[in-house]
């Protein structure tokens, strides 16, 4: 199965931050191509007319009060991160 | 130590702890030993903490002592598959971006376990993120299937299925986003429950689908699902999606509930593709309800037949590229070396530390929320799924379950779908529909290949119907034997 | 050719909410670093999102006072990008559902002097959503740290159309909204907190033209008169490229507040293909009539509406009102001291003057004065009835402030009731004249004018006690004049 001339493997990879090898982005792209000709076959049922359901049960309005509860210690929030400095995590510089 | 007892289900063992037979620590010993020795034949762990084991069933024993116990499952360990998060334990998610996370809190079930003195015991194998239907795409190896050793488990909760089923515990939590407790429950001769969508809080699972994902228990028997699921199921503030109702008493309400009962079967599942053992299996049962004077109606879901398993994909690949973009590296996970910056240290992290499968679903995700796709893919998915809800419903109109197969096929061998990923999304066909609608589903022992592979049975019913479920479940269970059998590796002790 | 400037203005403003918008973890500033976090602020695997209700509340506020729809179902979605001070790597937000759409924020010009009202305009609002805001980054040389207390705080983002005319406008919009949100407890609107903070749309055309130009999306304008200045270069530095035949790009810009200037941003955010979708963890939220009429019932009056009501009712001059209304707290002790039977002017000369004098000085809050609307009423009245002079009064008020004590006390204690009494003030004038001879002949010789030294004379003999109008008449009889 050959990939659909509209799925931009590079452009889809860079949006999810995924580092492709050349080999896994021919891969993907033929895996995705026959994946999403699968899918196509939605395209074929009606659906006009019909909400669209995010959720199983439609459920609404749920919420909590204002009031603060005790979190994580600063030990605990840091506890797995992979560098830290003066209790806060690193990364590398950031440019605006 | 009696080897007996590590293959009781949980009905047996709390009676033995009440009747002081044995101790809970005797009895965690046996598990642990169980477990050392069938492990390297099946890996269905990826880590255990034996002394925390044993002080809680030291513990438990004190409160027994005392006669102070917390509840019914006091003193008793169960499986916890590793995307459940327990306090100061691993989490690994059976990926190598977290190789090396420690949850510094406990999921809501793991607090319902312990408010119930039962154990939390080891952290059980899975496919990467839950995403798969073999445990094949575990960066800590396949789960093997304790009936054969050369085939899978199921996935993605076959670390918890291949325990229980190879007694290395009484039984197990899983979670199912599209069939991830019933399939393996399927390929090990258990007793699998998916429940209603919100019965179970999801507080604590590492997300793969969140409007599909839910935990639910693989059982020895039925009488033991619905213990379990009493003991985890009921209302959490923090989880928005928590059912705002209280659970029901499972076991005491399924007893209440009778037969003959009335199922439906759906037409469109037993045509080609169905394995002709499995095909027969799930035949001789439905005959068994008709003979017990139930009423078999023939139904149709023809929406859910023809596009459940393309919707399923289409929404739970869009809420995995969401729900896994928090593994970056910088708070917690896989980092790579020396990236350069921001964008750098994203890719080349996330690039190392997941798996093939998760990078292929996180891709595919993220293409059908892209822009210009996501009326035709995601949004038209959602649609389906309205109508998809519909058809069941309006199959279940009337009736007290669904009857179709859990699986197509039997436990296949490892590799042999992996080469081909759509032809396992493919397999999930009798599966995924339940979690798009949200219905409870339970999957059942019913009976055995010629090569002794075990076979499922689902029963699907309506929202908040597991009692239900359960009663039909377990009338078919107490007149078969499949339930009690046990696999070689099992008994080769 | 002319060319007038279309601004549209993205304003963010933090919610004063005790806990996050999705988590149980307490709000705050100033908290030593990642203190204020718990498993769902920093997106650790299996965290889930439950909705403050305060949060939501306030928003539909908001929106009530600012004349908006409201929506009858809201939804929550996902806006999905990477960044490092993002802990999920996605923001809930609101996308085609949110709290409120339409409605209009008032806004008051500059008028030619500060005692006269300048005009007032409506800007109207595109719409007004809830979403959460982001942590802390800090560079520093070779590396960036990451502080998560922020992250998870409520924020509103209300967008208004492309409709504001000049730097004064967006300076008056940040305003008047600034001075709405605190007066309804809604936020404390501290651009140096970052409590708000502002992003203007910017764009040129020719006067006449109706389609817009291109658009310059202006970030980092951290302070209201930084919104006035970045929007006022960046509109000259537009003019500036199109009169030297140049085309304009559309680009978002980091103004400088130091330095006056901006610069295109760097790193941009790849195409913005934010794969908005409805967040699976989050339900969306139907409010009802009854549900607005109860915030509706919380609502204050709105600070343009006061200052209508203070113009029309009291006849209240401009200038006062325009201190009164910006500070909801003054303006009740205000509207309480003209309920205890204060002149409305005297009354708001006294609290506008006095008590905004003392407390700053003093650098108390409002709600700390031991004076009282009370206090002013019985001072202001002791002064009606003669008891007290001005001059006397301003003391005797800061003696209540100091003491709490009521003025009828501090006049009491400090024996600062005026002297009525004529034969003490015929010996203290007579003193004065005695004393000042030179005063008297100055007068005798057609300078009346000099009866002002005698009469100052007189009110130290007094200690200031001499009732200046007694001490008036008894010296014109002396004198003759
Ligand atoms: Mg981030
Ligand atoms: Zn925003």
């Amino acid at each position: 199965m050959s990939q659909p001339p509209d799925l931009n493997i590079d452009y889809v990879a860079r949006l999810a931050r995924l580092e492709l090898t050349p080999d896994e982005r021919r891969a993907y792209a033929a895996q995705l191509g026959g994946i999403l000709h699968y899918l196509d076959v939605i395209k074929q049922a009606d659906v006009s007319g019909v909400e669209p359901s995010a959720h199983p049960l439609p459920i609404h309005n749920v919420w909590r009060e204002d009031r603060p509860q005790p979190g994580l210690t600063v030990e605990q929030a840091l506890q797995n991160a992979p560098r830290k400095r003066d209790d806060q995590f690193v990364v590398p510089r950031v440019i605006d | 130590m009696d080897t007996a007892l590590i293959h009781q289900p949980l009905s047996a063992l709390t009676g033995l702890l009440a009747e002081r037979r044995v101790s809970s620590v005797e009895m965690m010993a046996a598990f642990i030993a169980r477990t050392k020795a069938v492990e390297p034949r099946l890996h269905a762990f990826n880590s255990f903490d034996e002394p925390a084991a044993l002080a809680a069933a030291r513990a438990s024993d004190e409160r027994r002592t005392l006669g102070r116990i917390l509840g019914p499952l006091d003193g008793i360990p169960i499986g916890i598959k590793d995307a459940i998060a327990v306090a100061g334990a691993p989490l690994t998610c059976s990926s190598k971006m977290l190789a090396n996370f420690v949850s510094p809190y406990d999921a809501t079930v793991i607090e319902r376990l312990r408010a119930g003195g039962a154990i939390p015991w080891g952290r059980l194998n899975l496919d990467e993120f839950a995403m798969g239907s073999s445990t094949e795409n575990s960066a800590n190896g396949v789960t093997l299937n304790p009936w054969d050793l050369t085939r899978v488990a199921g996935g993605s909760s076959g670390g918890s299925a291949a325990a229980v089923a190879a007694s290395q515990a009484p039984a197990a939590l899983g979670s199912d986003t599209g069939g991830s407790i019933r399939q393996p429950a399927a390929f090990c001769g258990l007793v699998g429950v998916k429940p209603t969508y919100g019965t179970v809080s999801r507080y604590g699972l590492a997300a793969f689908a969140s409007s599909l994902d839910q935990i639910g228990p693989l059982t020895r028997n039925v009488d033991d699902a619905a213990l379990l699921l009493g003991v985890i199921a009921g209302h959490d503030p923090r989880d928005s999606t928590s059912l705002a109702r209280p659970a029901p008493d499972f076991p005491v309400e399924m007893v209440a509930r009778r037969g003959p009962w009335k199922l439906g079967v759906p037409a469109e599942y037993f045509r080609e593709g169905l394995d002709p053992a499995v095909a027969a299996a799930v035949r001789k049962a439905i005959d068994f309800y008709s003979a017990q004077g139930g009423e078999i109606r023939e139904v149709s879901l023809p929406v859910a037949a023809e596009y459940a398993i393309a919707a399923y994909y289409i929404i739970a690949t869009a809420e995995c590229s969401s729900n896994l973009a928090r593994y970056d590296g910088i708070r917690y996970g896989h980092r790579t070396q020396n990236a350069t910056d921001a964008i750098d240290l994203y890719a080349r992290s996330r690039a190392e530390g997941f798996g093939d499968e998760v990078k292929r679903r996180i891709l595919l995700g993220t293409y059908v929320l892209s822009s210009g796709y996501y009326d035709a893919y995601y949004l038209r998915a959602q649609k389906l799924r309205t109508l998809i809800r519909q058809d069941y419903l309006r199959a279940l109109d009337g009736l007290d379950a669904l009857v179709t197969p859990t699986t197509p096929t039997p436990a296949f061998r490892p590799g042999e779908k992996t080469a081909d990923p759509l032809s396992m999304y493919l397999a999930d066909i009798f599966t995924v529909g339940v979690n798009l609608a949200g219905l409870p589903a339970v999957s059942l022992p019913c009976g055995f290949t010629a090569a002794g592979l075990p076979v499922g049975l689902q029963l699907i019913g309506r929202h908040f119907e597991e009692p239900r479920l359960f009663a039909v479940a377990r009338s078919y269970e107490q007149a078969h034997a499949w339930h009690k059998m046990r696999p070689t590796v099992a008994s080769s002790e | 050719m002319s060319y007038e400037p279309i601004i549209g203005l993205e304003v963010h403003v933090q919610l004063a909410t005790a806990s996050k918008m999705f988590a149980s973890a307490a709000c705050g500033s100033g908290a030593p670093p990642n203190t204020l976090t718990d498993p769902v602020v920093l997106a650790l695997p299996g965290a889930l999102p439950v909705l403050n209700k305060a949060a939501l509340d306030a928003v539909i506020r908001t929106g009530l006072l600012l004349g908006c729809r409201i929506n009858p179902v809201c939804r929550w979605d996902r806006k999905n990008y990477f960044y490092p001070d993002s802990p999920k790597n996605y923001q809930i937000s609101q996308y085609d559902q949110p709290v409120c759409l339409g409605g209009e924020v008032e806004i008051e010009l500059p008028g030619p002097t500060p005692a006269v009202m300048g005009e007032h305009r409506r800007i109207p609002l595109t719409r007004i959503h809830l979403e959460e805001d982001v942590g802390k980054l800090t560079h520093g040389a070779g590396d960036s740290l990451i502080d998560f207390n922020r992250a998870g705080t409520p924020l509103m983002e209300i967008v208004t159309e492309p409709a504001l005319r000049s730097p004064d406008e967006a300076f008056a919009f940040l305003t008047a909204l600034r001075t709405l949100l605190v007066c309804a407890g809604i936020s404390d609107c501290d651009m140096e907190k970052g409590q708000m903070r502002c992003d203007a749309n910017i764009s040129i055309r020719p006067v006449g033209e109706t389609k817009l130009g291109t658009k310059v999306e202006l970030k980092n304008l951290n302070s209201i008169s930084y919104v006035r200045a970045g929007i006022a270069k960046e509109i000259a530095r537009q003019l500036a490229v199109v009169a030297a035949g140049g085309a304009l790009t559309q680009e978002t810009r980091l103004y400088d507040g130091e330095s006056g200037r901006s610069a295109a941003m760097r790193s941009k955010e790849m195409a913005h293909d934010y794969r908005y979708f409805p967040d699976p963890d989050l339900l969306p939220v139907h409010i009802d009539e009854a549900w607005q009429a109860d915030l509706r019932a919380s609502l204050p009056e709105r600070p343009f509406d006061r200052q209508r009501r203070f113009i029309a009712d009291l006849s209240l001059a401009y200038s006062a009102c325009a201190v009164l209304i910006r500070d909801r707290a003054l303006a009740d002790f205000f509207e309480e001291t003209v309920h205890a039977g204060t002149a409305p002017q005297a009354a708001a000369n006294w609290t506008t003057n006095d008590l905004l004098r003392e407390l700053t000085a003093a650098s108390l809050p409002l709600r700390e004065s031991k004076v009282t609307p009370a206090h002013i009423a019985g001072l202001a009245a002791l002064v009606k009835q003669g008891v007290v002079s001005s001059s006397q009064a301003r003391d005797v008020f800061s003696e209540m402030f100091a003491s709490g004590e009521t003025a009828a006390v501090v006049v009491e204690r400090k024996g600062l009731r005026q002297s009525t009494d004529t034969t003490q003030l015929a010996a203290w004038c007579d003193a004065a004249l005695a004393a000042h001879a030179g005063s008297v002949a100055q007068i005798r010789a057609g300078n009346p004018k000099a009866i002002n030294s005698i009469k100052g004379a007189v009110m130290k003999l007094s200690a200031g006690k001499a009732n200046p109008r007694l001490v008036d008449e008894i010296l014109r009889q002396r004198l003759g004049i």
